[in-house]
C-alpha cells in the first residue's frame, strides 16, 4: 500500500496548542503545502501575528518574525523592501489586521508591497478569549458583546476583501473558506495564486478565509461549521474581489 | 574630501549613507523634514531604499522587519513621532535588533512647538516603550559631532544589537556648519546570519532564524531581560563618552549640559572666566550612559561649592546628575523649554547667582 | 575673535541663500563658521532671519543676542535688530524699503537701494547679492574675490543666471565704495 498522507516539509514535527475544531491548523498546511510547492521554504521569511497564531512560528519550517498587534503589513514592507528576493507572508487573525492593524493593512495594500497576506476571520478575538471583532456578526454574543453585537453602537461588521479591493492599486484580493472539504480545495488554489503573484513580482496579494472558532463561539466544532456556513458565509461572500490585469 | 557647509538635517542623511546604512523608512515632521526630503533624492542615487511610511507607528515595524532581516536601517523622527514610535522601539529592543533612530526634539509635551528642546532626556534614557530596555543615546552638539555619531551608531547598535538613539534638537538639525565624513567612521556591517530572518537559503543554513519577543515562560522571560540587563550593563562599562571644558583649575561651579545648550554655556564659561570667575564645564556625550563617575568626581573637587544641570527642559537630566554627585554637593537646576534657548548671558547671571547665595 | 552677521528680511528676499555664501567664503577662508537660521512660522511673511558666526576658534553660542552686523532688508527688520547690534558694527539698510537710519550713533550706518541696483544690474531678485557685495566691500569681513568665487559656485548649476548675480554683487561692492 502506498503512502497516503505526509506532512508537508514546510511544517514542523511540533503538535499545535489549537483548540478542536479550531480551522488554524488547516490553513497554516494549505499554506506550507504551497511553500513546498512553490520550493520557496528556504527564502520565505513568515510574519506572525498577535492572536491565536502568535506561536505560528512553532510549526512553520521557514525563517519567522513576530509582529506586534496589527503592525505585521509594515514589517512585510519592511522586508520586502530591503530584500524583494525573499518571500515574505504575514498570518493575521482578524482583530489584529481589521482592527489595531487597519491602518497598516490598508496603506501596504494601497502601496503596492509585493507580499501575501493570510488574513484569518472567524469573527471573534481568539487568544485573548472571545472578545468582538471588527468582523463580529450583528446579535453575535462575545464577551464584550453579552446581549450581541449592537450595530447601532459598533456599526456593521468589516468586509476586509471588499474593502481592500476598492483600492485603484492592482492586487489580488480573494475571500475563501475551509469550513468544508470543496472550500479547502478552493482555498489552496487562491493561497497558491496569492504567491504566485508576489513571486512574480506582480502586486499585493490577501486571501481572506472565513474560519471556525468553536471554543469561543461556545459550540461544537460540527455546530459551529453550521453556524459559519448559515451566518458568516451569506455576509462574508466568497470570491475572488481583485485580480491584477 | 575637505569640509562642506551642510544643515545638520542633510549631514545626518548623509553620514547614514557614508556608515554604509542604505535603507531609510520615515514619517515627515518638522524640525527635521528635511532628513526625508534629501534621501529622497540621495537613496535612489545610491542604490538605496526610501519609504515614507503611513505613520510612524508603521515606520517604526518597517524597521523592526529591515533590521530583523539583517539590513543596516535608520529613521529620524522628532519628539510626536518618536511618542509613536516607541510601542516598535520597545519590540525592537526586545527582539535584539540593531537600529538607529534620530531624534531632533522639538518642544513637548503634545504638539508643544516645532523649536529647539531638550524635553525628551527621560524618553530617550528612562524608556518610552514599555518594559525594561534601554538605549544607547548619542548626545551631539555639533553638525561635525551629529554627523559622526551617526556614523558611530550603526557598529555600535549592531555590537549590541540593540537600538541606538541620536538625541538633538531642532537647532542642531537647522544650522548649518562645516562637516567632513571621516573615511575611519566607515564600517562594513557586521555579519547578522546567527540570527537574522533572511531567509535560509541567504545563509546556506538548514536552522530557521526567528526573530521574537514573547517569552510565556516566567524563568524564559527573566532570563531575556538578565541578557538585556548584561549588555546595558556593558555598556555603561564601556560606552560612557563626555567632554570636559575648564575643568583643570579651581572652578566654584561645574555646569553639566548637553547638546546646543553646551555650547551656550560654553561660551558663558569663556566669558565668566574672562571676568575672573572660574566655572567648569561637563557635557556627557553619551546619555545612557550617562557619565555618572565623571561627574561625582567633577563635582567633589575641593574649591567646587555647587552643580547646576544646564538643560533646555523643565529638569530633567539634574535627576542623573543628583544620582551621580550622590548629595556630595548641592545641585541645582536651570533651562527653558518653550524654544528660546538660553544666552550665555542668561547662563552668567544663573552662575553668579549661585556663587552670591553663598552656597 | 568672533563675529556675527544677521541676516534679516522678509522671507523670499533671499536672506538664507546670501547668509549662506558669506558663510561659505569665511569656510573657504579657514574660518570656523556657523549658519543659524530662524525657521518655522516666521518663515511665512513677517521677519525671518539669519545669524552667520565666523570665528578663529571653534564657535560656542549659536544663540545671539547681539551681533556685531545687520543687514536689514525691510523696516521691521531694522527696527526690531537695529537695537542689538553692538557698538562699532555696520547696519547695512536697503534704502529702497527703509526710509529711515538705525538711529543709533555708535554704528556705522551703510544706505543702498539694493532693489534698484538688483534691476538695474538685470534682476531684481539678485537684491540680497547686492546687499551681501555691499556689506562685505564695506566690512572686509572676507576678501571679495573669495566671495565672488562662493557665487560662482553656488551658481554653477544654473549658469545662465551667473552674470545678473555676480553684476548685483559688483554694484553693491560700488555702492559700498562710492
Amino acid at each position: 500500500m502506498g503512502k497516503t498522507f505526509s506532512k508537508p516539509r514546510s511544517l514542523t514535527d511540533q503538535p499545535t496548542h489549537y483548540c478542536p475544531g479550531c480551522t488554524h491548523g488547516v490553513i497554516h498546511r494549505l499554506v506550507a503545502e504551497t511553500i513546498d510547492e512553490l520550493d520557496i521554504m528556504e527564502r520565505t521569511v513568515g510574519i506572525a501575528p498577535v492572536g491565536c497564531a502568535v506561536l505560528a512560528y512553532n510549526y512553520f519550517n521557514c525563517d519567522f518574525q513576530e509582529a506586534a498587534h496589527g503592525r505585521a503589513p509594515a514589517m512585510a514592507t519592511g522586508i520586502k523592501r530591503v530584500r524583494p528576493d525573499l518571500v515574505v507572508f504575514t498570518y493575521q487573525g482578524d482583530g489584529d489586521l481589521a482592527s489595531i492593524g487597519m491602518g497598516e493593512i490598508v496603506h501596504a495594500a494601497n502601496r503596492g508591497e509585493k507580499f501575501t497576506v493570510i488574513f484569518v476571520n472567524n469573527a471573534v478575538y481568539g487568544m485573548t478569549g472571545g472578545q468582538m471583532a471588527p468582523t463580529t456578526m450583528p446579535g453575535q454574543r462575545t464577551t464584550t458583546s453579552p446581549r450581541g453585537r449592537n450595530v447601532e453602537e459598533v456599526g456593521m461588521p468589516i468586509k476586509v476583501a471588499e474593502l481592500l479591493a476598492a483600492l485603484e492599486t492592482p492586487a489580488y484580493i480573494t475571500r475563501q473558506t475551509v469550513i468544508d472539504p470543496k472550500g479547502i480545495r478552493k482555498a489552496k488554489k487562491a493561497i497558491r495564486k496569492a504567491f504566485e503573484y508576489q513571486l512574480a513580482g506582480r502586486c499585493f496579494s490577501l486571501v481572506e478565509v472565513v474560519s471556525t472558532c468553536p471554543t469561543n463561539w461556545g459550540m461544537t466544532p460540527v455546530e459551529a461549521v453550521a453556524w459559519a456556513r448559515e451566518t458568516l458565509l451569506p455576509y462574508y461572500q466568497l470570491g475572488e474581489f481583485k485580480v491584477p490585469e | 574630501m575637505g569640509k562642506i557647509l551642510m544643515k545638520g538635517n542633510e549631514a545626518i542623511g548623509e553620514a547614514a549613507i557614508r556608515a554604509g546604512c542604505l535603507n531609510y523608512f520615515a514619517y515627515p515632521i518638522t524640525p527635521q523634514s528635511e532628513v526625508a526630503e534629501y534621501l529622497a533624492k540621495r537613496m535612489p542615487e545610491v542604490g538605496g531604499v526610501f519609504l515614507q511610511g503611513e505613520s510612524e507607528v508603521a515606520v517604526g515595524y518597517m524597521l523592526f522587519g529591515a533590521a530583523g532581516a539583517g539590513e543596516r536601517v535608520f529613521t529620524t523622527s522628532s519628539s510626536p513621532g518618536i511618542s509613536l514610535m516607541s510601542e516598535a522601539i520597545s519590540y525592537i529592543a526586545a527582539a535584539q535588533l540593531p537600529v538607529v533612530f534620530v531624534n531632533i526634539i522639538r518642544g513637548g509635551p503634545g504638539l508643544g512647538g516645532i523649536l529647539p528642546s531638550q524635553g525628551d532626556y527621560f524618553q530617550a534614557t528612562k524608556g518610552g516603550g514599555h518594559g525594561d530596555y534601554r538605549l544607547l543615546v548619542l548626545a551631539p552638539a555639533s553638525v561635525q559631532e551629529t554627523a559622526e555619531m551617526v556614523m558611530m551608531a550603526f557598529p555600535l547598535a549592531e555590537k549590541y544589537r540593540n537600538p541606538v538613539m541620536i538625541l538633538g534638537d531642532g537647532l542642531i538639525g537647522q544650522m548649518m556648519e562645516p562637516v567632513e565624513f571621516p573615511d575611519h567612521l566607515r564600517t562594513a556591517p557586521s555579519d547578522k546570519n546567527a540570527w537574522a530572518s533572511n531567509g535560509m537559503a541567504t545563509r546556506g543554513s538548514r536552522q530557521r532564524n526567528l526573530v521574537k519577543s514573547l517569552f510565556l515562560d516566567p524563568e524564559a522571560l527573566n532570563n531575556q531581560n538578565l541578557l538585556l540587563k548584561s549588555k546595558y550593563d556593558r555598556m555603561r562599562r564601556e560606552e560612557v563618552r563626555y567632554e570636559t571644558y575648564n575643568l583643570d583649575g579651581d572652578y566654584r561651579v561645574l555646569i553639566v549640559s548637553y547638546g546646543t545648550m553646551s555650547r551656550v554655556c560654553r561660551t558663558a564659561v569663556d566669558n565668566l572666566k574672562a571676568a575672573g570667575v572660574e566655572v567648569g564645564l561637563l557635557r556627557p556625550q553619551t546619555l545612557f550612559p550617562f557619565p555618572l563617575e565623571a561627574v561625582r568626581e567633577a563635582a567633589g573637587r575641593p574649591a567646587c561649592q555647587a552643580v547646576i544641570s544646564i538643560e533646555m527642559s523643565m529638569g530633567q537630566m539634574v535627576e542623573d546628575v543628583e544620582r551621580a554627585v550622590c548629595g556630595i554637593r548641592p545641585v541645582h537646576w536651570y533651562g527653558k523649554c518653550g524654544g528660546d534657548v538660553p544666552t550665555p548671558e542668561e547662563v552668567m547671571d544663573v552662575v553668579r547667582g549661585l556663587m552670591a547665595g553663598g552656597r | 575673535m568672533q563675529s556675527e552677521v544677521k541676516f534679516a528680511g522678509f522671507g523670499g528676499q533671499g536672506i538664507l541663500l546670501s547668509a549662506k555664501i558669506l558663510a561659505h567664503a569665511a569656510l573657504e577662508e579657514g574660518h570656523e563658521v556657523v549658519w543659524i537660521p530662524s525657521y518655522g512660522p516666521e518663515m511665512r511673511g513677517g521677519t525671518a532671519y539669519c545669524t552667520v558666526v565666523i570665528g578663529d576658534r571653534p564657535i560656542g553660542s549659536p544663540i545671539i543676542k547681539n551681533p556685531q552686523h545687520l543687514i536689514a532688508m525691510n523696516r521691521p527688520s531694522l527696527e526690531k535688530f537695529a537695537p542689538t547690534v553692538r557698538p562699532g558694527g555696520i547696519i547695512l539698510i536697503n534704502a529702497n524699503l527703509i526710509p529711515i537710519g538705525s538711529g543709533r550713533d555708535d554704528v556705522t550706518d551703510l544706505a543702498v537701494p539694493v532693489n534698484d541696483l538688483a534691476a538695474a544690474a538685470g534682476n531684481l531678485r539678485a537684491a540680497n547679492l547686492v546687499a551681501l557685495g555691499a556689506f562685505v566691500a564695506r566690512s572686509g569681513i572676507v576678501d571679495f574675490e573669495t566671495l565672488r568665487r562662493c557665487v560662482q559656485e553656488e551658481f554653477a548649476a544654473k549658469p545662465q543666471t551667473l552674470p545678473v548675480n555676480l553684476a548685483a554683487l559688483e554694484k553693491g561692492r560700488q555702492a559700498a565704495q562710492g
